[in-house]
């Protein structure tokens, strides 16, 4: 009698974390500036296979205060950032005197550029995060020194470069050349890894909306990033961020940069298409 | 020396008389505490802004003494009453001497 109590406690719990997700705030809409209009709610993308009835931005998870700071630009602490790139952007680097203004204009002209990387990058012939198109751009056409993954000033690059694409749907590629990559992307995001043994699936898809610790976990989209988060009071590339999670699952983790993420970031980017770029987003 | 330090301001750019206003402001700033040591125990030295002033028409609106443990890029809330068209100003004192300033019109009609 005793045992079969036990099982029907161990039950009640089960059918506890399945029921709906418990969401900060159901009906909130997320428009910043009072203008441009996100969308943070949106139907999966096919690949995904049924994975998810619909696909949720980071943000819907957060809390009233936390939602709001992003709603304004200057209450988003991360647009610290974004202004700083803005002189970084018109300021000349390298042994050919060129900033990035003078090839692409105003940081507005790369309105659309985020939405579509990671991407299959044709002369390399492999797939190039944004982070690495800059560098590339850096090297062989500014001839300065790159930037290292997640270092320096390329976290604010991105930021910038994410900031004028605020509203635009992500759209990476996942066939043709990138298909592979993506395979392997996929491949690592439902592979276990650590001491606790957790997938990236193990959370972010079979428990999003439940909390971890005194956090409701996100279904881990990439829309938002570069993210400030209130944790560490600084804007936090996706690879870094990659980087927490496989540590906390008690691993080695890749380091940010290696084909491993590059790959992961390609796949998640993948899983959050139709989502609105929502960076830099503020959060936790 | 603080670098790249850059105060910003948001204000509304017009009010009804005697309209209760909303003024937010940041400055970037380091605002390092003068508590810490570097790498060979040497204590980096102090570099806070040490006061912020809003005046509207000359009137002061807030006056504010900040200390070390105020953190990275202090923000600032508050309201003010506009009874007639004028200008808010926005001085912040950093520890080092520079005085840091801007400004915002402001209609009433």
């Amino acid at each position: 009698m005793k045992a079969n109590t036990l099982h029907f406690a161990a039950l009640g719990f089960a059918a506890a974390l399945a029921a709906a997700p418990a969401l900060a705030d159901e009906n909130a809409e997320l428009i910043i500036n009072g203008e441009i209009e996100i969308v943070t709610r949106t139907a999966a993308p096919a690949h995904l296979d049924g994975a998810f009835d619909e696909i949720l931005s980071g943000w819907r998870f957060r809390s009233d205060e936390t939602q709001s700071m992003e709603m304004d630009d200057f209450d988003n602490p991360g647009m610290i950032w974004v202004d700083a790139a803005r002189e970084v952007w018109a300021t000349p680097d390298g042994s050919e005197g060129k900033a990035c203004a003078d090839c692409h204009g105003a940081p507005e002209d790369m309105a659309g550029v985020r939405p579509v990387y990671p991407k299959w990058n044709e002369t390399a012939g492999e797939v190039f995060t944004l982070q690495m198109m800059m560098n590339d751009c850096r090297v062989n056409r500014m001839g300065a020194e790159p930037w290292g993954t997640d270092k320096g000033q390329s976290i604010p690059m991105e930021a910038l470069l994410a900031s004028v694409s605020r509203g635009m749907p992500m759209d990476v590629a996942i066939d043709g050349p990138a298909a592979e990559t993506w395979e392997m992307g996929r491949e690592l995001y439902y592979t276990r890894f650590g001491q606790l043994e957790l997938s990236c699936a193990s959370c972010h898809e079979d428990n999003y909306g439940n909390m971890i610790r005194a956090d409701h976990l996100s279904q881990g989209q990439t829309n938002g990033f570069p993210t400030y988060r209130l944790k560490n009071t600084k804007l936090n590339g996706v690879h870094s961020r990659f980087k927490g999670c496989v540590r906390d699952t008690r691993a080695e983790t890749f380091n940010p940069g290696s084909p491993e993420f590059v790959a992961l970031e390609l796949y998640v980017a993948s899983r959050g298409n139709g989502l609105s770029v929502e960076g830099p987003s503020v959060r936790n | 020396m603080a670098s790249g330090v850059k105060p910003r301001v948001k204000a509304p750019k017009s009010a009804a008389a005697g309209e209760v206003v909303t003024l937010k402001t940041l400055i970037s700033h380091p605002m390092e505490s003068g508590l810490r040591k570097d790498g060979d125990g040497n204590v980096i030295p102090r570099s806070i802004i040490n006061r912020f002033v809003c005046a509207l028409n000359g009137e002061t609106v807030v006056d504010v003494k900040m200390e070390p443990a105020i953190s990275t890029n202090p923000y600032f809330e508050f309201e003010a009453r506009v009874d007639a068209s004028g200008e808010f100003s926005f001085t912040w004192y950093d520890d080092d001497g520079s005085v840091y300033e801007a400004s915002s019109p402001i209609t009433v009609g």
